[in-house]
This record gives C-alpha cells, sequence and structure tokens, in this order.
C-alpha cells in the first residue's frame, strides 16, 4: 500500500497509481481540499459524509464539526463542485457506542478522554475503513494535518499549530497503511486559500476546537445529565482535610484549577489543582502546583508504528495531551505497556489522554507509538 | 449508464419538450383581460380539458398544481379541514401505513397540530390493502372520519391497490376518498369518475412531463380548504399565477401516457419480468417484494439478504447502474423502509431491499448492463456487511 500513498502522498514524488479511495468529507474545508487534490492527483474518489448524531440539530457545526445537517449540505456541496459521487454513511449508533458513551463511562471511571482521538480510531479508521475496503476501495483520505509519506512513516504537519499527528497516533500500522493525509505538507491558511481558488464554498467556515457531540460546549452539564449529581469531598492532599463539596467527580480532570469551589484556601494561600480523582470514594484531591508534577507515566494498549518496537529504553520525546507540551522522555515498551521517565516533569498528566512518542526530525517529528495512560 | 429509477423521474417526452418550450415564449397570465391573457388562458383551459379527458374526470374538476406534494397535502389538509368545519366531529384521518411521506406527514401533522386522530390500515405480506379493514374502520368511526386517503399503487413495491373497491367502501359512509395515483397514471389505466375516488393526485415528472406541475382531480361536490391564498386561482383552491408552459406540457405528457399505457404496459413489464427472472437466477436468494401479479408493469423490487441497500447501490452506481433504495432520506441517511416494515419485513430484509423501475425509454439493454454488474456488487456488499475490525 506504499503505492497508494506513492501517488498522492504528502511527502515525496512517487509514482502516480491509480487508486480508488474515499473521502471522508466532513463538511469543513480541510477534508474538502483533501478531497480535491485526491481528484486532481488522478485517483478514482468517492466522497462520503459520516451522519454520527442521532438528532442532527443537536451538534455542532465548524470546520471539523461533522454532525449537522447543514455539515451535511457543505459536504454534499463540495462533492458536486469536485464532481464526485457522494454517499452519507449512518453510523450514528457506532459512533455512540464507541466514542459517546466511552466518553462517558471514561469521565465516570476518574479519567480523561479524548473523543476525536477515540472516533479516529473506531469510527474513520476502523468501521468506515472496513466498510470502504470491503466495498472495494484501496484507502480513505482525510482533511487530518499530518504528514504520512511514502516510507508510510506518520509525521507532525508543517503547520504546528493545526498539527494532529497526535490524534492519529492511536492508528495501526494496518489502519495507516490504507490512509492518505493529503495536507500534511499545507498550513491551514494554505489549504483555506486553496479553497476559496478551488470555489469552494467552505473555504470561509469557522474553525470548530470543541467536542461535536456537545453543542453548547458545556462538558459538565453534558455529564451531569448523563451521570446524575453524585455530590462528594475535595480533599487537600497536603493535610487531608475536606476542603469543599462537588457536585460529581467525574466533572473535574486532573490539572484543573478554575471551578473547585473551595471553602478554605489552601494554608500558603497559593492556588490548588486537582490532583486526582477517586470514583470508588467519589473524592477529589487537590493539592499545590508542584504536586502535580509526574517524572513517570504508564500507560497502556501501546501501539508501535515507527519502526520495529525497541527492545530497550528509548530516548525520544513525549507528548501527554493534544496541543499539549513535548518533553524529552525514555520510552520503554512491550507488547501490553509503555513506560516513559520524563526528563523533565510535567504538570496535569491525565489518565485516560495518549501519550505519543516522537522521534525529532528536520523533515517533521516522526510519530513513534502511543499508549493510553493509565497513572 | 443504466437508468433504472424512472418511479423516481423519467426523460421528459420530446412532444412534452417542445410544447413546453413553444409555450414559454409567448407572454401572457393567464388571468389577464387583455389578448395575450386570453391567449395564455386558452393554451391552460385545452390543457385541462385534455388531461380531464385522459383521466375521465369533468375540466372543472382539474386543480393545477406545483406537484404531486403540493397535491396530496391540499387533498388530505384542504379536506380535511373543510369537512371539520362542515361538521365539528369529523376530526379522524383514514390512511394506510404503505402511503408516500407526501401523504403520510402531511395525515401526522394534522394529529400534531390540528387536533386529527389517525387510523391508519395495515397491508398485507404484498403491501396490499383489504377492503374489509377500510370498512371495519369505518363501521366503528364512521360518523367521525374526515377523509380516507390511500394510495393507487405504491411508489416502492408497486402494488397496485384495488381502488374501486376501496373507494365504494368510504362511498357507503359517505367519507370522501382521496388517491395518491402519482405512480399509477400511464402504467395502469386510471379512471378518476369509473374509480369512485373523491380526489386524486397525479404530477407531471414520473409520466414524461416537466417537474412542478400536477394536478388535483377534485369532485365538483367536494370541497377543500386553500393552502395557498391569493388571486383566487384553480376554483379559489389553488392561488397563483398559472404556470402556461408547465401546465401545457404536463396535458400533453398526460395525453401521451394514457393513450400509449397499454401498449407501454405491455413491453416494460416484458422487459421487467425478464429484469426478475435474471436477477433471481443470479442472486437466487433474493426476496421479490411486493404484489408478484398486480404491479405496476415498471417495478422491481428485491431484498437482497445479507446486503444492505446502500452499499449495493453505491457499487452499481459506481458501474453506471442507476436505482434506488426506495426508502426515505433524511440528510441522505438511508432509514428502513416504512413499506416493507409495514409489510412485515424485518429490519433487515427492509434495510437490504433496492428498487429497480422501467420507463419509457429503458431497453434490454439495461437489463443486460445490470445483471453483469450485480452478482460482483452482491458480493462485495455482504463482505462490507460484515466489516473485520482490525486489533
Amino acid at each position: 500500500m506504499g503505492e497508494v500513498r506513492a501517488g498522492i502522498g504528502s511527502t515525496g514524488e512517487g509514482r502516480v497509481v491509480r487508486v480508488r479511495v474515499l473521502a471522508a468529507m466532513s463538511g469543513g474545508v480541510d477534508s474538502a481540499v483533501a478531497a480535491a487534490r485526491a481528484v486532481e492527483a488522478g485517483h478514482d474518489v468517492t466522497g462520503v459524509h459520516l451522519a454520527l448524531a442521532r438528532n442532527p440539530q443537536t451538534y455542532r457545526t465548524g470546520a471539523r464539526g461533522c454532525c449537522t445537517l447543514e455539515d451535511s449540505r457543505d459536504a454534499r456541496r463540495a462533492a458536486d463542485v469536485l464532481g464526485i459521487p457522494f454517499y452519507v454513511w449512518d453510523m450514528a449508533d457506532r459512533f455512540h457506542a464507541d466514542v459517546v458513551d466511552d466518553f462517558v463511562a471514561e469521565y465516570a471511571a476518574g479519567r480523561t478522554p479524548n473523543p476525536c482521538l477515540r472516533c479516529n480510531e473506531k469510527i474513520k479508521f476502523a468501521a468506515v475503513l472496513d466498510r470502504a475496503v470491503a466495498l472495494g476501495f484501496d484507502a480513505v483520505v482525510t482533511g487530518h494535518h499530518a504528514r504520512l509519506g511514502p516510507d508510510g512513516l506518520l509525521r507532525r504537519s508543517v503547520d504546528e499549530a493545526k498539527d494532529q499527528s497526535y490524534v492519529l497516533a492511536v492508528l495501526t500500522r494496518e489502519q495507516l497503511d490504507r490512509s492518505i493525509f493529503p495536507l500534511g505538507d499545507s498550513t491551514k491558511a494554505q489549504v483555506r486559500q486553496e479553497a476559496a481558488r478551488r470555489g469552494l464554498a467552505v473555504a470561509d467556515k469557522p474553525d470548530s476546537h470543541d467536542i461535536c457531540f456537545i453543542a453548547d460546549g458545556d462538558t459538565r452539564g453534558f455529564l451531569a445529565q448523563r451521570l446524575g449529581e453524585t455530590p462528594g469531598d475535595v480533599v487537600d492532599a497536603t493535610t487531608g482535610a475536606v476542603v469543599g463539596q462537588h457536585s460529581g467527580a467525574y466533572a473535574y480532570t486532573v490539572g484543573q484549577r478554575r471551578g473547585l469551589h473551595l471553602d478554605r484556601p489552601a494554608p500558603d494561600g497559593r492556588p490548588r489543582y486537582v490532583l486526582s480523582i477517586t470514583p470508588k470514594t467519589n473524592t477529589v484531591t487537590v493539592g499545590p502546583a508542584e504536586a502535580l508534577e509526574v517524572a513517570t507515566v504508564h500507560a497502556a494498549r501501546p501501539v508501535w508504528i515507527g519502526g520495529p518496537r525497541p527492545d530497550g529504553p528509548i530516548e525520544c520525546e513525549v507528548q501527554l495531551r493534544a496541543h499539549g507540551v513535548v518533553v524529552p522522555a525514555a520510552v520503554t515498551v512491550d507488547a501490553d505497556r509503555l513506560h516513559a521517565d520524563l526528563r523533565r516533569p510535567v504538570r496535569g498528566v491525565a489518565a485516560g489522554q495518549a501519550i505519543v512518542a516522537y522521534r525529532p526530525d528536520p523533515a517533521g517529528d516522526v510519530v513513534l507509538g502511543s499508549a493510553t495512560i493509565t497513572d | 449508464m443504466a437508468y433504472l429509477d424512472h418511479a423516481a423521474t423519467t426523460p421528459v417526452l420530446d412532444e412534452a419538450l417542445e410544447a413546453y418550450v413553444a409555450t414559454a415564449r409567448e407572454v401572457g397570465n393567464a388571468s389577464s383581460l387583455h389578448a395575450s391573457g386570453r391567449r395564455a388562458r386558452r393554451r391552460v383551459e385545452e390543457s385541462r380539458e385534455r388531461v380531464a379527458a385522459a383521466l375521465g374526470a369533468r375540466p372543472s374538476e382539474v386543480i393545477f398544481t406545483g406537484g404531486g406534494t403540493e397535491s396530496d397535502n391540499l387533498a388530505v389538509k384542504g379536506v380535511y379541514w373543510a369537512r371539520r368545519d362542515a361538521e365539528a366531529r369529523r376530526i379522524r384521518v383514514v390512511s394506510s401505513a404503505v402511503e408516500h411521506h407526501a401523504v403520510l406527514d402531511a395525515v401526522d401533522w394534522l394529529a400534531q397540530h390540528e387536533g386529527a386522530e389517525v387510523g391508519l390500515l395495515p397491508v398485507d405480506e404484498v403491501g396490499r390493502l383489504h377492503p374489509d379493514a377500510l370498512r371495519a374502520e369505518l363501521a366503528e368511526h364512521g360518523d367521525r372520519v374526515a377523509l380516507v386517503t390511500a394510495m393507487w399503487a405504491n411508489n416502492e413495491v408497486g402494488t397496485v391497490q384495488r381502488i374501486a373497491e376501496l373507494a365504494a367502501v368510504a362511498a357507503e359512509y359517505r367519507v370522501p376518498f382521496h388517491t395518491d395515483a402519482i405512480q399509477a397514471v400511464g402504467q395502469v389505466p386510471v379512471d378518476f369518475a369509473a374509480s369512485g375516488v373523491a380526489a386524486l393526485t397525479v404530477t407531471g415528472h414520473k409520466l414524461g412531463g416537466p417537474v412542478g406541475v400536477g394536478a388535483l382531480v377534485l369532485a365538483r361536490d367536494v370541497a377543500a380548504v386553500p393552502l395557498l391564498h391569493g388571486g383566487g386561482q384553480e376554483r379559489d383552491v389553488r392561488s397563483g399565477t398559472l404556470d402556461t408552459a408547465g401546465v401545457v406540457a404536463f396535458a400533453v405528457a398526460v395525453e401521451t401516457a394514457v393513450k400509449g399505457q397499454q401498449e407501454y404496459a405491455t413491453r416494460v413489464a416484458a422487459l421487467r419480468d425478464d429484469l426478475v427472472r435474471r436477477v433471481r437466477h443470479a442472486v437466487p436468494e433474493v426476496v421479490y417484494n411486493g404484489d408478484p401479479e398486480d404491479r405496476l408493469p415498471g417495478n422491481a423490487h428485491f431484498s437482497f439478504p445479507g446486503c444492505e441497500g446502500d452499499a449495493l447501490l453505491l457499487l452499481l452506481d459506481a458501474q453506471g447502474i442507476y436505482c434506488s433504495t426506495g426508502s426515505a432520506c433524511s440528510a441522505g441517511v438511508a432509514q428502513p423502509s416504512h413499506v416493507l416494515l409495514a409489510m412485515g419485513a424485518d429490519d433487515d430484509r427492509a434495510r437490504s431491499s433496492l428498487r429497480f423501475s422501467l420507463g419509457h425509454t429503458s431497453t434490454a439493454q439495461d437489463v443486460d448492463a445490470l445483471i453483469a454488474a450485480l452478482p460482483a456488487a452482491v458480493d462485495r456488499a455482504r463482505r462490507a456487511a460484515t466489516p473485520r475490525t482490525p486489533r
């Protein structure tokens, strides 16, 4: 499948091999331009919009949104401009089971999930890709900002602010081998200009940054509606004293400072942060910023895609949340676990997020692998 | 390319297109009093007479509309309001579970917003509505029923209803009977007067006329409250400047289709029978939906066990074969067909269905093209229905 990307990939000038590709079209500017580039590369492109909402009116719109009727129409219009077939695939049940329910269950378990990552892992590059392959397509094209060249390596986008390699790092070798990301060599600004030049009406559509299935952006309210109010204690880690009440431990994320509503200030008068969430006792533990610092990270379900899995520790860089800081680390990985010794402590590492290991590279930092943070 | 979706829309007849263009070149509002208006009015009235003659109605019974959906809405809501206004207890609307959404959703709207109660009659496993079911309904609720509405022929599975028998039952209870005959006119014999119905919907683009023009044939003694208020055109039931060119082309198409109906039905049914025979041979496990005998001549409707209809459609589309899942769409998301569900099909059979509909331009080559592409498409669609998930 290196050949697939040779014709269309974001790096390199490979041979042009005409393939049948399925372009996932969200209705946003990125996926429209990605599909356009696939068409221009001479491929046989079919557009598909994923209907993910059981009630489309309730979802958020935007360039990365993918769930409203307006988005569906925008995607269809872009496909018509490109002159490619276009269909809507109903993935609402899968999306609810694998992404929305998972999102709620993760919070209920005291972890902090990344639903975009889960959607890539379970929907776009699993359910959709499987169906596409079964229907005779060779690969799926998406508008993600990441580079995936003929060498098969996943790299950061040239546009570091828009880089999405973090949420793609969960993909397996098999999944990546059937994926094409035509936008990795372009900045978002270039993509918008190109959309305008191609007459795609979505050129000016605003970016969406929030979770598509939480229409009003109120994650806490969304969780409260599903998990109910479960009042409990907020405990100070240093003194062990109860310093406040919460209405549901699931509403908190490690590293969070705002919205704690503490009754008493800390003895030292410094701000306190959420250090941990314990669903079993329904306790939120808070403490000073330095107590947030983590020097070792344990993670499960590793995926290693940047070459053969190393036998011993390797020096690389790790990123611990989307758009989070990148720090040097020594990473050890086996079939079930990943362990990272951070060379510099990091604050606000939350279970449920992904740890992604990168190898610095002037041609774009290379994703080595990823795993889900457990502690 | 093989166009097997004539039930969605069928190519415009040359004579209808020519009549349209010729008329559209002339200026004239049929409501104007001067010579140009009189000329337009003459074209409209001649067209009304042609449509009436073709459908067994009187010219004064033909109300031109903007198409099938409007005619259905006008019949359902307009007759409901008029009957309820005349007798306040008449708030029940009787329909069938297999109607087109233009009827079903209009009925549902009356229930949601106008206090209507709804009696939906069941159908049997071929989609047929039985007069006994209607009689039982009217025996129980007859004095509260505002109208009965039931389609002449089903747009999905092609089953032709025994409309005259049903209309006769409604007549026993003095309840007006509307029929959506959109799929029937030009396909099977349709005679408004002989059928005994009070109102009948017909539209242009299913029989070789333009899109956006149709008619409601409404008996003189049946009142309908208008949906559109304004200049009082069309017996005050449907205001709006008449689309002279559209009406002329529509009349040409209705007349041509009805005149040629018998010959058309013989030719197209033979093609359809060949298609059905060869599909069954190519994919022995298919389920042929609808009444195997008493159905529209151009309709072939199947369920392909183990496949999803939308996957098959995509694969056939890629081979230049155009058909339909025959199901309602919302944002393009295929829902399992309410018609098949009403016929007792399970969700899988309903989702695995495809409609092939032939029409006046269909040829044996269209059938050949389908048969050449179908087995591979079915194989692939079957594989796609049970996806392998990596890791």
